[in-house]
């Protein structure tokens, strides 16, 4: 028996891992992956112009479509945002949510999909505790799918809005985007990186514009194998030497729904990355500060810090409607050519 | 029982030791006759299948299948299953036992082998290590073989216990039967659904990490040290992280009878190929890492590994039309291993057809006992595959034998098409070109 080990590891061909057929429908959005820059572009001055659009004129763009809310998990903003985004476009809703319906009863999402379907949705926008669910959906509909949280995994509007809020701050006036319009940014994302689909999602768009992004917290929360996920992301775990370099921080959650039996010290935690006015002051006395909510006051961010000056909360949530307005639009409008990227 | 003559083949017999063109007679469910073409004395009157320009082998031999009976008929028949076998050229399959029931008793492991189950090449049922497969009480191992029985698991369920595992080695090292672990340690894998790894924080997916396949193999190994007996036999099922060959190398080198298998899938195939959420491509152990995966290559070609084995997982459309992490774990495998063992292995890693082949039959007879078969010397058992081995062709899952479709190699090319499949003299299978 020869000994491997050591043996220099010889050059071998092996089989190549197969394109991905998603999406199947140009006008889905199931990964910040999916949009090209120039679609990114586009849906942020889309954004812009329905936001301040006569809502009349807005309400006959999508007169009388029809689009499914499917909500696995509870949600507040990401729910009420979509709903008003596809209304003020005129188009006509329906929620179907996990604890009212047949779901309850052991109907899969491919037959709840295909239900609703039938039932005359021309999108779907899907909010699951299951991550890759909306590619399930989507392989099984083949309709627009709007990605609106897959567990773990993506949050695509989330990153589109905080994308929409940090322009707003670091380069106004900018909306189409390119490689380099967020050069020489930092954007620190701190806290339970491991269970959240907003921080991937973040991680992999801010980069592809130039950003540096940086991820913060314990070991538990944030693996170092993180620092893979894509270009343009490192791991800084000390907090107050990541908000020295950082123009922008995105604070998130503990996810306690997704900590499975981790045991984690809330007090130690508090002490380590807790955003507090103090530590806001003396390293990064101009960053903008966004959180994804729902915010715990006095767990990852102080009430004076939430609602302080730097404080873009509110304005991610006002941005997430006019993003949604966009996006929905685009799930309906897309063509094969102009939608994919 | 009629006479079969299969003339003008090339013979690769490994264990037999042939290496040409022969003419072989097969009577009465054994190897009657080889000879050089034209020179059988002994063939009047049998019917004769023409192999000129393909290649006639040992019937392969799959240590590590899941028929799903009983119990689960609407994944996988012992009829379905066996003539999945026979297409993909295997006349011998290891089933194993986390059916419904699961198959720890005599009156289970007969049934498995009865007439009626309608099975189209041998099936040698492997029989769970403890009652249930619950990790607690011990079978009858000597009840369990003499019913049939080739070699004692819990596969799916790794015995955690260490005094319950040392308990079946020993147990099983009297009555000489093999240990297969399934090295899992579970309380590492908790809720995991892929290989840990960048590729799982990225999909958010939990992972399960190599530690948890290769701590179960490195204590398993320690036990078998502490041990002393000569007897005991640790095999190493579907083993698929570097980490854990090397402790199989080490034991070995320390002389411990420790072997182990790996599957297709794990020497092709990394965590990259779940793509998005692929449930065709979620198995366990998972698909690890490109350097796993080398490794597992590096391991077939220098002769550590000892067979390679498909763990045939059918499962039905439904249950993998799910969220990754809801879907069950398991691929099928038995019409597929032979012709990507051929297009890589052989053809694209420049392994020698007799080195492949023997991984396929000789190999895996040896370590399950299986007499008079892996070899077709004159007096074995006729247990023949015949296949062109130049023939490439494409893998369609519709056009499979099995009763599932699970498989992430749809639409892949396939080195070697089996043109007869023979058990015990009987044509099992037949696509002649």
């Amino acid at each position: 028996m020869n000994s491997a080990t050591t043996s220099v590891r010889r050059q071998l061909d092996t089989p190549p891992v197969p394109v991905s057929p998603f999406p199947y429908n140009p006008g889905s959005l199931l990964s910040v992956m999916d949009l090209s820059l120039d679609g990114v572009s586009h849906l942020l001055s889309r954004a812009t112009a329905l936001e301040s659009q006569d809502p009349l004129v807005r309400s006959s763009i999508l007169a009388k479509r029809r689009v499914a809310l499917l909500f696995y998990e509870s949600s507040t903003r990401t729910r009420t945002s979509f709903e008003l985004a596809a209304k003020s476009l005129g188009a006509d809703t329906t929620l179907v949510s996990s604890l009212s319906s047949s779901i309850e009863k052991g109907e899969s999402l491919k037959d709840t999909g295909l239900t609703l379907r039938a039932l005359g949705a021309e999108a779907i926008i899907l909010r699951h505790n299951s991550s890759g669910a909306a590619w399930l959906l989507e392989a099984a509909t083949h309709l627009p799918v709007l990605n609106a949280g897959d567990g773990m995994h993506e949050h695509p509007t989330q990153a589109l809005l905080d994308l929409r809020t940090l322009l707003a701050h670091l380069r106004p006036g900018v909306e189409a985007v390119t490689a380099d319009t967020l050069a020489g940014i930092t954007v620190t994302i701190v806290g339970d990186i491991l269970h959240s689909r907003v921080a991937r999602s973040n991680m992999l768009l801010l980069p592809r514009l130039g950003a540096r992004v940086l991820l913060c917290g314990p070991t538990q929360l944030l693996p170092d194998l993180a620092a893979d996920a894509g270009p343009g992301i490192a791991i800084e775990r000390d907090f107050e030497a990541a908000l020295r370099q950082s123009q922008a921080v995105i604070m998130l959650r503990i996810q306690a729904e997704r900590l499975a039996g981790m045991q984690l010290d809330l007090d130690e935690y508090k002490a380590s990355y807790q955003l507090t006015g103090q530590r806001l002051a003396a390293y990064a006395p101009s960053a903008v500060v966004l959180h994804p909510g729902p915010i715990i006051r006095g767990l990852e961010v102080t009430a004076g810090v939430a609602d302080g000056p730097q404080s873009a909360i509110l304005e991610q949530v006002r941005n997430g409607v006019a993003i949604r307005m966009a996006v929905v639009e685009r799930a309906l409008t897309a063509t094969e050519q102009g939608g994919r990227a | 029982m009629t006479a079969l003559v299969i003339r003008g083949g090339h013979l690769i017999d490994p264990a037999g030791g042939a290496d040409g063109l022969k003419d072989i007679l097969l009577k009465d469910g054994r190897v009657a006759e080889i000879a050089a073409p034209g020179k059988l004395k002994l063939a009047n009157g049998a019917e004769v299948l023409d192999a000129t320009g393909l290649t006639v082998a040992p019937g392969l031999i799959d240590m590590h299948v899941h028929l799903r009976e009983p119990g689960q008929g609407y994944k996988e028949t012992i009829a379905t299953g066996t003539a999945a076998a026979a297409a993909g050229g295997f006349t011998a399959v290891a089933a194993m036992p986390n059916t419904t029931p699961v198959n720890d008793s005599p009156e289970i492991t007969r049934w498995m082998q009865a007439p009626e189950r309608g099975a189209a090449v041998r099936v040698f049922p492997i029989a769970a290590a403890t009652r249930g497969s619950k990790g607690e009480a011990l079978n009858d191992y000597a009840a369990l073989k003499s019913a049939g029985a080739v070699a004692i698991s819990d596969d799916g369920r790794p015995i955690l216990k260490e005094n319950i595992m040392r308990e079946v080695l020993a147990a099983a090292a009297r009555v000489g039967l093999s240990v297969i672990q399934h090295a899992e340690d579970t309380r590492l894998t908790q809720g995991a659904s892929m290989n840990l790894g960048a590729v799982s924080f990225k999909l958010g997916l939990r992972g399960m990490p190599a530690e948890a396949e290769s701590g179960m193999v490195e204590r398993d190994i320690r036990l078998l040290t502490e041990m002393r007996d000569t007897r005991v036999h640790l095999h190493v099922a579907h083993i698929s992280t570097a980490a854990a060959l090397n402790a199989v190398r080490q034991a070995r080198r320390a002389g411990l009878r420790v072997t182990c298998e790996v599957a297709p899938h794990h020497f092709l195939l990394t965590d990259e190929h779940v793509g998005l959420y692929n449930t065709n491509a979620k198995m366990c152990p998972p698909l690890r890492s490109a350097a796993d995966r080398d490794a597992m290559i590096e391991a077939i070609l220098d002769g550590v590994v000892d067979a390679i084995a498909t763990d045939h997982a059918p499962h039905a459309i439904h249950e993998k039309e799910v969220e990754f992490e809801n879907a069950p774990n398991g691929i099928t495998g038995l019409e597929t291993a032979l012709g990507l063992s051929l297009r890589w292995l052989h053809k694209e890693w420049k392994m020698p057809l007799g080195r492949v082949l023997s991984l396929l039959s000789a190999q895996p007879a040896a370590l399950l006992g299986m007499k008079g078969r892996g070899t077709l010397a004159v007096g074995s058992f006729a247990d023949v595959v015949v296949f062109d081995p130049a023939a490439e062709w494409t893998y369609r899952a519709t056009e499979g034998k099995s009763k599932s479709r699970n498989t992430p190699f749809d639409g892949w090319t396939m080195q070697g098409k089996v043109r007869w499949t023979i058990s015990e003299g009987r044509v099992a299978y037949a696509n002649p070109a």
